[in-house]
């Protein structure tokens, strides 16, 4: 289980490419391999947004995210987890977050990815700031129900 | 010892930054929960009832029990991923 603040930008298959690269000790365990990507729009709420600022709480939000894929790893046999979550100034198109999970058979997979990530957005303590293309600023106030 | 308070996003801009409340403050306003926290530091301003609070980064509600050496956050609704 890894879990990644990051400051800068990423790319998530590369850090993924490499991430995979070192599980060798699971060679020929996984039969799957679920993989979430979020990624920042340029618009929202019908305004268009030309930037965000994404805030988190040093140390909770850490250690939040770990809660969480503890959680997932009992429930859904997770052979390996991980989740990178970008903070600082975001540009529309990057990437905000990676979950990615490793099992035996794909429902466990499938699930596992989907729990992590809607935990992650009820749960982990992150903060949006939005800019928006006519100069103004606002505190996104709630995650739009997505699915 | 003291207790370390902090503010996050939108609550940051409401009540101002993160501060610390020492013995003797706590003993003479007679602090002993998050909501005595909040109604010292916010000077009268409302808490929304969807603000989150953790204390030592473990959510907590209002009526919590604070002691010296702990840290307590008052945020808005998380909005990560």
């Amino acid at each position: 289980m890894t879990i990644i603040i990051d400051s800068e930008a990423f790319d998530p298959w590369k850090v993924l490419d490499d991430y995979q690269q070192n599980m060798s000790q699971l060679e020929g365990q996984y039969g799957a391999t679920a993989v979430f990507v979020g990624t920042m729009r340029d618009f929202n709420e019908g305004d268009n947004v030309s930037e965000m600022f994404l805030e988190h709480y040093p140390g909770m939000t850490e250690r939040h995210l770990e809660n969480i894929c503890q959680l997932a790893t009992g429930e859904y046999q997770l052979l390996e987890s991980l989740v990178v979550h970008r903070v600082g100034a975001i540009k529309p198109n990057d990437p905000i977050v990676l979950v990615a999970v490793w099992t035996t058979h794909r429902k466990q997979a499938f699930e596992a990815c989907r729990e992590i990530m809607e935990d992650l957005k009820s749960k982990a303590p992150f903060w949006k700031k939005e800019q928006l293309k006519d100069g103004q600023d606002r505190w996104v106030k709630k995650n739009t129900k997505g699915y | 010892m003291s207790i370390e308070v902090k503010f996050f996003a939108s609550m940051r801009d409401l009540i101002g930054d993160d501060c610390e409340i020492g013995s003797e403050t706590l003993k003479e306003h007679s602090i002993s929960t998050v909501d005595d926290i909040w109604d010292h530091c916010a000077r009268g301003k409302t808490r929304a009832e969807n603000v989150l609070i953790a204390v030592n980064m473990d959510y907590v509600d209002g009526k919590t029990l604070v002691k010296e050496g702990d840290e307590v956050a008052f945020f808005p609704p998380v909005t990560g991923g």
